[in-house]
């Protein structure tokens, strides 16, 4: 394919459309409300007007306010909709004619000029909630693939790997390791074949980010990972994704389906002499292949267990090759950073965490839904402005990074979102789970609550992980029952530290983590929970 | 010529006829298809798995010799990567299946309620099955439906919002 070719079916994608496009969302969210039979009467309901002339209604990726689904929009009219049901499909119909805005007809509007919205700024999920995902040519009617095209005919692989440095991307995974530097591991070493893993086994519980991604724009992901396969010298790319996200999987296969369809995909892509195949893997519910060495075992179909590092996956990774692993939110950077230029990139955000985030803000919030926002944001304006506060009561704490993070108290809220700022508070960036609570939410009992996923999730090879979180747990549920001493909470805290510096991966060495950092903010509630309960004979820290 | 291509296809047939699962049981064939889309290589293991249970519901040992034996791999493997992963199971499951999500957001929104109310009323705890087998209570570390917490999936689909009262409902019909 040449680049005229795309630029002609961008140019006929644009010309075939109506000139008025109503959003209707069917991303798993909405899709669990109804949305389907929404999208239907829609269609059902146009159909009895003049109006099927000028208007269609088209099946978009999540409009990001997951909570109030099912949404649907009619972007150039402004206007958008919550909760909707099939039965509101001919008043909105007769909303786009100028009628009625009383209540009557049960439509509860959207301000899109409320804060959720406003104080997003979409990079990732520019296209998501536009397009809809099963259209290829949806994709390259806002100009995907495009960026493909220019990587593999204006820039070296070396001038890839210059400008995602150059960006400051760090991995979206939870670690934040410098993606460039990643890349130029891996471009660098020797070998013939080499991997690109995709890491969409986003395990954390409250996260689904990835997910979102993948169901609105999975061809972005594909079009990310033919770059950095072009970078690195690969020309096979898994993606590795929870068998827990269906339509996230069956949109991805459509989505090769479409790209090999075009020629984007497959040998000589662009008549160059890059190849690049894309495959599948469905993962089978553990949470530890999210660990990548583990996750390179389960891609070998294999169980999925961690081992030692060095050597790193980017030296000897699948099938003892070279591989370059990133997650979904990394690869979903990639084309806009190509497209706009590293300078604009590490224009965004704060000295050491460029760009923007996307966030599942959960729990007890107002507005629950996902958020995409400049690295730097403070949790105040996330939680208060953008969340809407909690329902009841006040809020208490945020948990950040899942399993592996830690909850930040509401005192500490004015403090900016980027990865090592929330490291020095405790928690983590994580990939992207941004759980909300309010007072009546035990901390104790959240960190129980952990204790158990990681005691179920931990896969036994290591013993201080197998061991150590069973006995945290067992622990945890004896202060929970009234049952524990100052003594047992002070092996409590010996036992974080062992756990943390022995384990084998990140699962085990991140599991104390809820425990340490509740004990460190909310101390007072594993104290009034003890036997001794000795307020007065121990310090409490603040 | 013509005799040996005869011949050739006989000896197929006879081969083919020799793969088949000695019980005749047609899922077998489900299988059959999916090894050899994979070139039977080991690393589609856990595909095969998928699909197996799939088919079977559950994965009783002989799919899993089935499996080992299509893919070339010693049957410790096979049982070993079943047994590693949390959505297979190797015990046969109720008629319906009610997922609770324990996700974060499910959990601090009173997904523990939802449960203590399934094991009052239907008596069944989760990780089990009802006496007469007609419902698997399944729970979930998180299914990615985090804002519309609590979700539950009743036999793949899945619902926001949930209270005890609504969940009964849900699983009402499934149990009379």
């Amino acid at each position: 394919m040449e680049l005229a070719e795309l630029l002609e079916i961008a140019e006929k994608e644009q010309a075939s459309r109506k000139p008025i496009r109503v959003h209707c969302c069917t991303a798993a969210g909405c899709a669990s409300s109804n949305s389907e039979q929404v999208k239907k009467s829609l269609d059902e309901a146009l159909k009895a007007t003049d109006l099927h002339n000028t208007v269609e209604v088209c099946s978009v990726g999540c409009m990001k306010f997951c909570g109030r689904g099912p949404l649907v929009e009619i972007e150039s009219k402004g206007l958008l909709y919550e909760q909707v049901t099939p039965e509101q499909a001919p008043a909105i119909v007769a909303a786009m004619n100028g009628g009625s805005q009383d209540d009557s007809d049960g439509l509860i509007p959207l301000d899109p000029q409320h804060p959720f919205f406003t104080l997003q700024q979409p990079i990732v999920l520019e296209n998501s909630g536009k397009i809809n995902p099963e259209r290829i040519e949806e994709y390259i009617a806002v100009g995907g693939y495009q960026n493909l095209y220019k990587v593999l005919h204006d820039m070296t692989p070396e001038e890839v790997v210059d400008e995602i440095t150059q960006s400051g991307l760090r991995g979206r995974g939870g670690g934040g390791y410098p993606t460039g530097l990643k890349w130029a591991t891996v471009a660098k070493m020797p070998g013939d074949q080499k991997y690109v893993i995709c890491n969409a086994d986003e395990g954390d519980p409250g996260a689904f980010m990835d997910r979102s991604v993948l169901e609105s724009d999975p061809h972005r992901i594909i079009e990310g990972m033919a770059i950095a396969g072009y970078a690195v010298g690969a020309n096979h790319g898994y993606i590795y994704v929870r068998a827990e996200y269906p339509l996230a999987i069956k949109h991805l296969q459509k989505a090769i389906t479409q790209a090999k369809k075009y020629g984007l995909m497959g040998s000589q892509i662009f008549d160059s002499p890059f190849d690049f195949k894309i495959d599948i893997r469905v993962g089978a519910g553990a949470f530890v292949c999210g660990e990548e060495t583990a996750l390179i075992a389960s891609v070998e179909g294999g169980r999925g267990m961690p081992r030692p590092r060095p050597p790193y996956p980017a030296q000897s990774g699948l099938w003892g090759c070279p591989t370059l692993i990133n997650n979904v939110e990394t690869f979903a950077n990639i084309s806009a950073i190509i497209r706009e230029g590293a300078d604009w990139y590490a224009s965004i955000g704060t000295e050491k965490s460029k760009g923007t985030k996307v966030f599942a803000l959960t729990g007890k919030v107002r507005n629950t839904g996902l958020i995409e926002v400049p690295m730097g944001i403070s949790l105040r304006q996330i939680v208060e402005e953008m969340g809407g506060g909690t329902p009841l009561g006040e809020v208490k704490a945020v948990q950040t990074g899942g399993p592996s993070g830690g909850c930040v108290p509401a005192n500490l809220f004015d403090t900016p979102v980027e990865y090592d700022s929330l490291i020095k508070l405790g928690t983590m960036m994580g990939s992207g789970g941004m759980i909300v609570m309010d007072t009546e939410t035990s901390m104790v009992d959240v960190a129980q609550f952990y204790m158990e996923f990681c005691r179920g999730e931990s896969c036994g090879k290591c013993i201080p992980c197998r061991a150590g979180t069973m006995q945290m747990y067992q622990m945890l549920t004896k202060i929970l029952n009234g049952q524990a001493t100052m003594a047992d909470l002070e092996k409590l805290e010996q036992l974080c530290g062992m756990v943390k510096a022995t384990s084998l991966c990140g699962l085990g060495q991140t599991a104390p983590n809820p425990v340490m950092s509740t004990l460190r903010y909310f101390r007072d509630e594993y104290l009034t929970l003890l036997q001794d309960s000795p307020n007065g004979k121990v310090a409490v820290k603040s | 010529m013509s005799s040996a291509s005869a011949q050739k296809a006989v000896s197929e047939k006879t081969q083919a006829k020799k793969k088949e699962h000695p019980s005749g049981d047609k899922r077998f064939k489900v299988l059959d298809i999916t090894m050899k889309r994979a070139q039977n290589r080991p690393d589609a293991l856990i595909e095969v798995l998928h699909k197996a249970q799939e088919a079977f519901g559950y994965l009783e040992e002989d799919v899993l010799i089935y499996v080992a034996r299509g893919l070339k791999l010693p049957l410790s493997r096979v049982y070993g990567v079943a047994t590693f992963y949390h959505l297979f199971s190797l015990k046969p499951s109720g008629a319906h299946t009610c997922v609770v999500c324990l996700g974060t957001a499910c959990y601090v929104k009173g997904a523990g309620v939802l449960l203590d109310k399934l094991a009052e009323e239907a008596h069944v705890q989760q990780g089990e099955t009802t006496a007469d087998g007609k419902m698997s209570l399944v729970t979930a570390r998180c299914i990615g439906a985090c804002g519309l917490a609590p979700a539950a999936v009743f036999d793949g689909k899945v619902m926001g919002k949930q209270t005890p009262e609504s969940i009964m409902d849900n699983v009402k019909e499934w149990l009379e």
